[in-house]
């Protein structure tokens, strides 16, 4: 395993969480407020489980700052590797932005179920991501 | 508001590539163009509103156009930059401090996608260094729901592109000026699934100018006869209600949230005291296929999922019910940000006067449009909705 992204992103359990925050309205947010917006806001384990909510394919080189493959001083367009993204529906909790693995586009239907887990995203770094469940696919 | 508002001239820079002017200097091209159209000289002026996302400040333009010691105010919106401007040029003039006032818009980017720095946006790092800070990736997400819940299919899509690139031919100002057929539009590459490079606007220059002008001064000038002026029957902008979805959310409330289009149109219709069936020409937002599809209903126009009627039928091209992007749109003038909202006024303004040369309208009884309305949309959840008529 890689370093994570961001420290505060997921939690360190054996069964890793994406962090939301809760609002004291009861309100999940996602990601958890930094700085003065974290007041009063809870940290939140959020759901390992949901359903896809939207997506699409990246098929060409973001700008910086990007740090994922093709953006290394010496690469370029020809290094990058394209990846899915999408929104997974968190019950009750909230819609969060998320990569997707272990899947094809075609494969990908609105509302099927979805699960959390962790991947490599550059030589040094890990990054989460949400992928078909493992039961849905069975 | 007190004052009846007219435009009295309107000026515009090609868009598109302009390798030997900077974004100002296009813009000053675009108010010497606006004077003229008026008849009136720069001195003439009593303040100035403008503004630009990324080709500098507005106010250096005294330097070209005239030392006079007018007041001009720069505006910083983001997308919203040209809507902003003619806001306050509006409001200068409906508040009866001033009887002409100039609202200007222009910009310069370099090719290629937008990017964007996520502490800007108080967003954290990790959202810009994975790959998904990226305002294409918005649009395509929405626009794939969308299709999912209200059955639009992909060559919906690619109609709204054709249509988009038939009217940029006929339109001098448009940086695209050749048709593109559907076939090649819905096989070119693929940006961000289900939009092609076809479907998207790119990041482009150009720079358009309105002088807008109280009653007296309209009737001064002449312009209330023949067609000379457009009246300003109103103008809202909205930013973002609780609970929306909108470019760069790395999450989103799984309560279904308002619309800052929504909220902006109503308001506007409101103001104007029409609604959206008394409408002869119509300018959305069109980022990519997409926008123009989902703000066709969030403005109002139709309902959700009876896009797909509409472009099959042709209904929003130069002769149908409701002609919308008469000149081509972003998809075929590109998107110089702080320039692309005063676009849209500025080609209601042009068939409203009935000056649109090829690409002119016919209007509900032939007489050309008697009313346009223009829809712009942008980060970070904003709306402005202007609605002229004649």
């Amino acid at each position: 395993m890689g370093q994570k992204i961001d420290p505060e992103l997921w939690s360190d359990d054996a069964q890793p969480h994406l962090m939301g925050g809760r609002l004291p309205s009861g309100e999940i947010v996602f990601p958890m407020p930094q700085g003065d917006a974290a007041k009063d806001v809870e940290p939140h384990k959020l759901s390992r489980t949901g359903r896809l909510w939207s997506w699409t394919t990246q098929g060409f080189l973001p700008k910086e700052p990007y740090e994922g493959p093709g953006s290394g001083p010496n690469e370029g367009p020809p290094d990058f590797v394209p990846f899915l993204i999408g929104y997974i529906e968190l019950p009750g909790e909230v819609i969060v932005e998320s990569r997707i693995v272990d899947a094809n586009l075609e494969d990908l239907s609105l509302n099927m179920p979805m699960e959390f887990c962790l991947v490599p995203f550059n030589a040094s770094h890990d990054t989460f991501a949400y992928r078909p469940s493992k039961e849905h696919t069975a | 508001m007190s004052e009846n508002v007219y435009i009295v001239g309107a000026g515009i820079h090609p868009f598109g590539r302009t390798e030997e002017r900077s974004g100002r200097e296009q813009g000053v091209f675009a108010v010497r163009q606006a004077l003229a159209d008026a008849g009136l000289d720069w001195t003439d002026m009593e303040c100035a509103y403008g503004g630009s996302a990324a080709a500098g400040s507005a106010d250096i333009m005294v330097n070209e156009l005239g030392l006079t010691s007018l007041p001009f105010t720069n505006v910083a919106n983001g997308c919203a930059t040209g809507g902003s401007a003619l806001v306050a040029a509006q409001q200068a003039i409906a508040s009866g401090m001033y009887d002409l006032a100039l609202a200007v818009g222009f910009d310069k980017h370099p090719r290629g996608a937008f990017n964007a720095k996520p502490s800007d946006y108080g967003l954290p790092d990790w959202y810009g260094q994975t790959g998904m800070m990226l305002t294409t990736q918005f649009f395509a997400l929405k626009i794939q729901r969308y299709m999912q819940l209200h059955g639009i299919s992909r060559e919906t899509l690619g109609r709204v592109a054709q249509k988009a690139f038939q009217n940029g031919a006929l339109t001098p100002h448009a940086w695209r000026r050749s048709e593109i057929d559907l076939e090649t539009i819905m096989n070119a590459p693929m940006i961000n699934d289900p939009l092609t490079k076809f479907m998207f606007c790119a990041p482009a220059e150009g720079g358009v100018a309105l002088i807008l002008a109280s009653e007296k001064k309209a009737r001064e000038l002449g312009a209330l006869n023949n067609n000379g002026a457009a009246k300003i029957a109103h103008i809202a902008v909205r930013t973002r209600p609780p609970d929306s979805f909108e470019v760069f959310q790395p999450g989103v409330s799984v309560k279904e949230g308002g619309k800052p289009t929504v909220l902006a149109s109503k308001a506007a219709f409101e103001g104007a005291g029409i609604g959206p069936d008394d409408i002869d020409v119509a300018q959305l937002q069109d980022t990519e296929s997409g926008a123009e599809i989902m703000h066709m209903a969030e403005n109002g126009f139709c309902k959700d999922g009876e896009q797909e009627e509409w472009l099959a039928n042709g209904w929003s091209q130069r002769n149908g019910k409701l002609p919308i992007n008469t000149d081509g749109g972003c998809l075929a003038c590109g998107e110089p940000v702080g320039a692309s909202g005063l676009r849209q006024v500025y080609e209601n303004v042009e068939q409203l006067r009935g000056r649109a040369g090829e690409r002119q309208v016919a209007g509900a009884d032939g007489s050309g449009p008697k009313t346009g309305y223009s829809h712009v949309y942008g980060a970070p959840g904003l709306s402005a909705v202007a609605i002229l008529e004649r």
